[in-house]
């Protein structure tokens, strides 16, 4: 007899998640992934400028804040036939570097290491010990006996004030957790040095963007024009502010987050057999080197990899009507035509129908209907997105960039490529890219001063913008590699006009309820197998998920609604 | 209700002095409780510690229909620090972006911060509640946005509605609302409510109003529409440091233009400066780095309520009905000039004009004087 647990909030994500999971013999049976939070933006953006799309779309999520809006924009390009300036280019990949940096580390510390890292006994660590040992893996200058003393006395007097905050009724003594207490004092300090440090890099977005979370973004390049002789624009500070940001970020990456990231794992080696899941990868590539058409210079190649053979790659078209299609067989909503068969999102259509339980319930019935989420299909497979699939994705194609970084993990924690796939190889992965992406980033800035230097400051291209100029119709799709995983929009302009816009996001094709077949999504499949030492502290489930980074606001969108427009609004106190 | 107090409770030991004990007595009793309690000896110093440590404020914090833009800005501030307002000033005691536990765990948390604390916690709403279909659009732990904000609101001392979502509904509620996303100020009576719009605020701001409820023992002083005067008191338009270039009618034209290198004004492409009110201009963004304007994109106003519907973001805010200033400047323009098809000459008024002039002297004076430093 198996017993089902829910976990709902799952905290530490963007947005609203809920898994009820069946376990048995103290392992997960069958899991099931709801999204139990929709917006409807789809609707919402329907008749509006596509030149504002980007502002809409970019209030999908705040914690991979910017993504939505370049997808946005390059969809709309797409459709308008608009090629930016190369420095517009060079700026969006730069920023979108910064994006990474900061999301990457902010999962690994504020949203991920809790699963791992044991505060409470961080409590019990030998100061001088953890001291020896931090500068053992790095030479991160915060790193004296006198700093992690001081730290501990901090957080001793913070936990005996008996007010713990964030860390309250955490699984605290669990026997999951298996680091040193000095390795857990070494990581909660970093999780408040990490959230110190984030502040920083995001400090990129606001000089070219203006602000972080939600910087602008334009539809024919940037807004921030080069100005070398104007305090106005791009000038000469501006440029080295950036720079010194990318040099900051690429060092905390380098002596702070990787050093923890391989500390950690080598305690968790058994992870590596764990949350493994499809199998199936996709990557749609992303940070063009040559223009956002040129596909070959990307810094992240495109294709799918199926039951982990690495020694296939198939490429993926987006435009294609038969191969990225959603279905809604367990999803609350409905087809014109039937809810069997799925739709490419150009044809997309949904219609929202809840047909769970009336709140408050205790349980979902996953035999049917049991999320906001739709489940979305290439040719029919169920893949996962994200780190771990642009990473095997690169290494497969052969890029020697990822297979020096791959390559040098397995051996500094000796263990085989086929830990690669599972919950650990998740977070690795992560990890592993983001020095990657700390690199490229740097490239992209000198590529950019050096384009300055040679006398071109476009950063806009503005001929187009003018929809006088537009077709009476045209069809548009942008793509991006998310933090977060593959991410499409795909847009219908009619009459100089938004006729419909669909995005497809990263947690969608992750978090997303089975499909008719019975083919289970990534974070069900990951899930299934796992062992659960205490059904009442669920730690192993977390870890698992919090190695997919969930982004559920992402992940939930539709586009009509069968509004029972029922305004039912309880008025509090008197 | 802005002179409201939040007091902080006395810790046990205040409150034995006030009433005549000694320090002694305290400790006493502090071994007694921790007799009672069936700690061993080593643990009375812990019970002291708690009783002559104040309590930090209690804080619940609420995620709805929202992107956690909120959230995340809170953690970009710079001063103070959020590690400091975490350790030092507030238990943050529920959080789904940054709390340890989840599920069973995290609600018990809330419901021992909401019995505990009752009257007495702050509770932060981000995102706004979809009354729509009973409420299903938005359910954690299987029951709706709706019956949660109901149940935490109840014990609260005063709420802060983050963000434009739990301040005027945001983009959700942009039309047609398909899933009925309302403000919380809609769904609560009774209850000081203190609005913190933007999309999302400035994450200082954000501290900003914490810190002053810490420090000050009581909430901001704020504005008709329940803002915090501080921060929201003046328009984007006035604090611009763009502001000579609309007075004096130079614009920017389209992006990336001659103009837009010379860092004119926005208006003409959209910024909807002069009808928002927010702190971008003074306390700008990010640790004062830069703000929407000083990057070369119009503000479009995210701190307003309607904003996705006030016309659309490139469009200049004189094409849309109720905003006045166009209309007013176009008639002094008619005036001052004697022509009638005049757009946006009407801010070249006489006045204007001499500074134009002005600023157009000074822009040579500037080029003459480079030449003559290249000499």
């Amino acid at each position: 007899m198996s017993t089902r647990i829910v976990v709902d909030p799952v905290t530490r994500i963007e947005g609203h998640l809920r898994i009820e999971a069946d376990i048995e013999d103290g392992k997960i049976k069958d899991a099931f992934s709801s999204g139990t939070m929709v917006r409807l933006l789809e609707e919402i953006l329907k008749g509006r400028d596509p030149r504002d799309a980007w502002a809409f779309v970019g209030r999908v999520c705040g914690v991979c804040t910017s993504v939505h809006s370049l997808t946005s924009v390059r969809c709309v390009e797409d459709a308008l036939d608009i090629v930016v300036p190369p420095n517009a280019e060079m700026v969006r990949n730069i920023m979108f570097c910064a994006q990474y940096m900061h999301d990457h580390v902010v999962h690994f510390y504020h949203l991920h290491a809790m699963d791992w890292v044991d505060v409470v006994n961080a409590l019990k660590a030998d100061p001088k010990k953890t001291s020896e040992l931090a500068q053992s893996i790095s030479h991160w200058p915060k790193s004296s006996p006198g700093y992690f003393s001081d730290l501990q006395k901090r957080i001793t007097k913070f936990v005996e004030s008996g007010q713990l905050g964030i860390f309250s009724n955490g699984y605290w003594g669990h026997p999951a957790y298996k680091l040193p207490a000095e390795v857990n004092l070494i990581g909660l300090a970093h999780y408040l040095e990490a959230l110190e440090w984030q502040k920083e890099i995001v400090k990129i977005h606001t000089i070219f963007g203006g602000k972080n979370p939600h910087p602008n973004y334009l539809v024919g390049g940037m807004a921030c024009a080069i100005t070398t002789d104007d305090i106005s624009g791009l000038n000469a500070e501006r440029l080295a502010y950036v720079g010194q940001l990318l040099q900051q970020g690429k060092e905390f990456i380098e002596q702070v987050y990787i050093p923890d990231l391989m500390a950690i794992a080598s305690f968790y080696k058994d992870w590596g057999a764990i949350g493994g899941g499809l199998g199936n990868y996709m990557a749609y590539g992303d940070l063009p080197w040559n223009g956002y058409r040129d596909t070959s210079s990307y810094k992240f190649p495109s294709g799918v990899i199926l039951n982990k053979d690495i020694s296939k790659v198939y490429d993926v078209d987006l435009r294609k009507d038969d191969e990225v299609q959603e279905f809604i067989d367990h999803s609350w909503y409905e087809y014109k035509g039937g809810d069997k068969g799925g739709l490419h999102p150009w044809k997309g259509e949904s219609k929202i129908k809840y047909t769970g339980p009336k709140p408050p319930f205790q349980n979902l019935d996953t035999t049917q209907k049991y999320s906001y989420l739709k489940t979305p299909r290439w040719k029919g497979n169920a893949v996962e997105v994200g780190p771990l699939s642009r990473m095997l994705v690169g290494y497969a194609r052969g890029r020697e960039d990822f297979k020096e970084v791959v390559d040098k993990a397995l051996t500094d924690l000796n263990v085989p490529i086929t830990a690669l796939f599972s919950t650990l190889g998740r977070t690795a992965a992560r990890g592993l890219e983001s020095t990657l992406v700390a690199q490229w980033g740097l490239d992209f800035y000198h590529q950019l001063l050096e384009n300055i230097k040679n006398g071109d400051t476009r950063m806009a291209d503005s001929t187009k913008r003018d929809p006088s100029k537009w077709p009476d119709k045209a069809l548009g799709v942008g793509h991006s590699e998310a933090p977060r995983g593959a991410l499409a929009h795909w847009i219908n302009i009619e009459d100089q006009k938004i006729a419909n816009y669909q995005l497809v996001v990263p947690t969608t094709w992750n978090a997303s309820p089975r499909d008719g077949k019975g083919q289970v999504s990534a974070y069900e499949a990951a899930l299934r197998d796992t062992p659960i030492a205490d059904i009442k502290q669920p730690l192993e489930i977390i870890r698992t998920i919090h190695s997919f980074d969930p982004c559920l606001a992402c992940a939930v969108h539709l586009y009509d609604e069968d509004g029972k427009q029922i305004s039912r609004i309880s008025i509090l106190g008197d | 209700m802005n002179k409201e107090t939040v007091q902080q409770t006395p810790t046990y030991l205040e409150e034995f002095k006030r009433k005549g004990y000694s320090r002694k007595d305290f400790l006493k009793f502090c071994t007694l409780m921790a007799a009672y309690l069936g700690l061993e000896n080593a643990a009375i110093g812990q019970v002291v510690k708690a009783m002559t440590v104040k309590p930090r404020l209690p804080v619940i914090w609420l995620h709805f229909q929202e992107c956690t833009c909120c959230s995340e800005s809170f953690i970009r501030s710079s001063h103070p620090i959020v590690a400091d307002v975490l350790l030092d000033q507030i238990s943050l005691d529920y959080s789904e972006t940054l709390m340890a536990a989840s599920g069973f765990q995290a609600e018990e948390a809330m419901k021992n911060t909401m019995t505990k604390y009752k009257g007495e916690y702050i509770l932060c709403v981000e995102g706004s509640v979809p009354t729509a279909a009973d409420g299903v659009y938005c359910m954690i732990g299987g029951k709706t946005s709706m019956q949660i904000l109901e149940e935490a609101a109840e014990g609260a001392k005063a709420v802060i509605a983050w963000g434009s979502c739990a301040s005027n509904g945001c983009v959700q509620a942009a039309k047609p609302n398909p899933t009925s996303a309302t403000p919380i100020h809609k769904l609560l009576k009774g209850k000081p409510i203190i609005k913190v719009p933007g999309c999302p605020p400035i994450g200082e701001v954000m501290a900003g109003v914490i810190v002053h409820v810490v420090t000050f023992g009581r909430l901001p002083e704020l504005d008709g529409l329940g803002r915090p005067k501080a921060f929201y008191s003046k328009r984007v338009h006035d604090t611009c440091y763009r502001r000579p270039y609309y007075d004096a009618g130079l614009y920017v034209e389209s992006f990336d233009d001659d103009n837009a290198k010379k860092g004119y004004c926005l208006y003409k492409v959209g910024c909807k400066g002069p009808s928002t009110y927010n702190a971008c201009g003074v306390t700008k963004w990010n640790n004062g780095v830069s703000f929407p304007i000083q990057s070369g994109h119009g503000c479009f106003g995210c701190s307003e309520e309607n904003y996705w519907d006030n016309g659309r973001i490139y469009e200049r805010a004189s094409a849309f009905p109720g905003f006045g200033i166009e209309a007013t400047a176009d008639q002094v323009g008619k005036v001052a000039l004697g022509v009638t098809a005049v757009a946006l000459g009407a801010h070249a008024v006489m006045t204007n004009v001499r500074k134009r002039k002005l600023i157009k002297g000074l822009e040579k004076e500037g080029k003459d004087s480079e030449h003559e430093l290249k000499d």
